[in-house]
């Protein structure tokens, strides 16, 4: 029996066959019984059960709306009102925010249960989730292996059958590839379409939140909730919200598909290639036509995005400065060591790796030469994509060039860390929505195929996805319990 | 690219990121590797290229200045490590 959809959840809610409470008590045992995975850096039993109580009886009132009384996690980069959010940072381990992001309002008005705060890479900065202050986390699928970054955790708990939905945070990929490496269906909305406001922030003009879940009607469900403009941010985009449900439908016949050859170059694995392409011809079968096309920027995106996101991560971790919130050092001798120590002992590795870079490529004499190029290659890589969908709907590829790698394998080498976004960060540089869904499996372990639109296009990938997966069942595959 | 321990130093100082000198020669080394790994930049032809900054090239959005919060002042001092008499703590920075 494959996991229930939200909508199926729903309706076993509405028939009176459950209760939300049923769903919070199994979705926080089910938590406990996994936690060698270490997905989750805090749970919230109280508020969990207080909230699935609320979800009954809004529903016995006759007021429950799509999401009501279904469990989920949050990514521990959304503020929590009184729930600490850690960000997986040591610099935050204390944190108690005084609000909750936009995201999370809208889940709690939705009548979404938080089950728990998802573990990630610290400060959303790693493609592994072993940069967190709280350990790393575990592939559900072989727990040798890591579940991808940064919403490693959020992918975990997911792939786990711990809860049905998790948000999850996209600067480079931190949904797409956690999602492809667990098995599931991830989606990196449009730049804006989703408010920022109380997630924390790691790269202003790339920071994207979203949704990971099995299935992409699941993914419409979730994002329909949390899409919208928001006046507390002002890059969210000002425009009505689409029907994502509505739009599911949308036949096949006609779509054109650009299959983009520098997202199957060196570095992507046999295996990988050959699932992704199998899937692209499932889709050709279901009246999708396949178009070869070229992103000639492409081999140009990691090197900009490791000038551009640790810039805006420099200047945006600025204010952890020891005195405001967060760690700070014990007997500073001055204001300047109170700073510094308490930055230096707050941040793990990769964060200040970062800041550092990121310092150095804005500084006097270094910032023509780096900041500046980068942002000219960002809009040579927009102008790639604007250019590319003149003649297709879509562009699709292989989310990650592997498959899960070995914990530890990467990890003391920050280059082929960084190479595993290497399909993913482009579509931040431009800002576009991208999805990742499951396309099959590779020595055991599954296969992710990421689909790009145009800007506000999340109906249309959100639709292809659904097509999809009413003809596989990739994303119905669960792993066993030996994790 | 070539750093020096200077500029090393130079980088956390304006990063407010302590460093001990012990870490400098390993810091110095893998920030020389991140600079290979963006130096492939150079190969781009960017002449009289825009930058673009953001992905949304609209202008931001104005609204009324009025105040949209109350005051949270308490509750967003006591956030604070040390905090005395409405203001937050620092060692003494005047002599």
């Amino acid at each position: 029996m494959p996991s229930p959809s939200l909508a199926e959840l729903a309706q076993q809610l509405a028939s009176g066959q459950i209760r939300a409470a049923d769903l919070a008590d199994r979705a926080l045992a089910r938590a406990r019984e996994r936690a060698a995975l270490n997905a989750f850096i805090t749970l919230t039993p109280e508020r969990a059960r207080a909230a699935a109580a609320t979800a009954d009886a809004a529903r016995a009132a006759g007021r429950a709306g799509t999401l009501t009384g279904i469990p989920f996690a949050h990514k521990d980069i959304f503020c929590t009102k009184g729930i600490r959010t850690t960000c997986a940072s040591r610099m935050l381990a204390d944190f108690v925010p005084p609000y909750d992001a936009a995201v999370a309002e809208r889940l709690d008005a939705a009548g979404a249960v938080l089950i728990g705060k998802a573990n990630l890479d610290e400060f959303a900065m790693g493609s592994s989730n072993e940069n967190s202050a709280f350990g790393a986390v575990r592939n559900p699928w072989d727990p040798e292996r890591v579940p991808g970054g940064s919403s490693g955790g959020s992918a975990a708990a997911v792939a786990a059958g711990i809860v049905p939905f998790a948000t999850g945070s996209d600067t480079g990929g931190s949904i797409r590839q956690p999602a492809a490496f667990c098995g599931l269906t991830g989606l990196k909305p449009t730049y804006g379409r989703v408010s920022r406001h109380g997630m924390i922030a790691y790269a202003s003009s790339l920071d994207c939140g979203g949704v990971l879940a099995r299935r992409a009607e699941d993914c419409a469900q979730v994002l329909a909730a949390i899409a919208g403009h928001d006046n507390r941010d002002a890059t969210s985009a000002p425009r009505p919200v689409d029907d994502y449900r509505a739009a599911l439908d949308r036949p096949l016949a006609g779509l054109r598909i650009g299959v983009a050859r520098e997202y199957f170059g060196a570095g992507v694995e046999d295996g990988v290639g050959a699932a992704v392409r199998e899937a692209l011809g499932e889709l050709e079968k279901r009246g999708a036509r396949l178009i070869d096309i070229g992103l000639p920027n492409a081999r140009h995106a990691i090197p900009a995005y490791y000038v551009i996101a640790p810039a805006e991560a420099s200047s945006n971790l600025a204010r952890y400065d020891g005195v405001r919130y967060g760690h700070r050092c014990a007997h500073p001798a001055s204001l300047e060591d109170l700073y510094s120590r308490s930055r230096a002992e707050g941040f793990g590795a990769e964060v200040k790796r970062r800041i550092l870079v990121g310092t150095y490529g804005l500084s006097a004499g270094y910032y023509d030469a780096y900041y500046l190029r980068a942002q000219r290659i960002r809009r040579l890589i927009a102008n790639d994509f604007a250019e590319a969908f003149r003649a297709v709907d879509l562009i699709a590829g292989p989310t990650a060039p592997t498959v899960a790698f070995r914990v530890g394998e990467k990890s003391a080498d920050p280059l082929a860390m960084y190479a595993a976004d290497v399909n993913t960060v482009a579509v931040n540089l431009a800002g576009l929505p991208a999805i990742s869904l499951p396309a099959g499996f590779s020595a055991g372990l599954p296969v992710g195929l990421q689909l790009i639109a145009p800007a506000f296009a999340e109906g249309m990938l959100l639709a292809v996805a659904h097509r999809f997966q009413q003809h596989t069942d990739w994303h119905l595959r669960e792993p066993g319990d030996s994790a | 690219m070539a750093l020096d321990p200077a500029a090393v130093r130079h980088i956390a100082r304006l990063a407010r990121l302590a460093l001990p000198e012990a870490e400098i020669a390993p810091v110095q080394a893998e920030l020389e590797r991140l600079l290979v790994l963006v130096g492939e930049m150079q190969g781009a032809d960017v002449d009289g290229v825009e930058p673009m900054a953001h992905p949304l090239d609209e202008t931001l959005p104005l609204r009324e200045d009025r105040v949209s919060e109350g005051d949270r002042h308490a509750e967003l001092l006591a956030l604070a490590a040390e905090a005395q008499g409405g203001f937050y703590l620092v060692p003494k920075v005047i002599e």
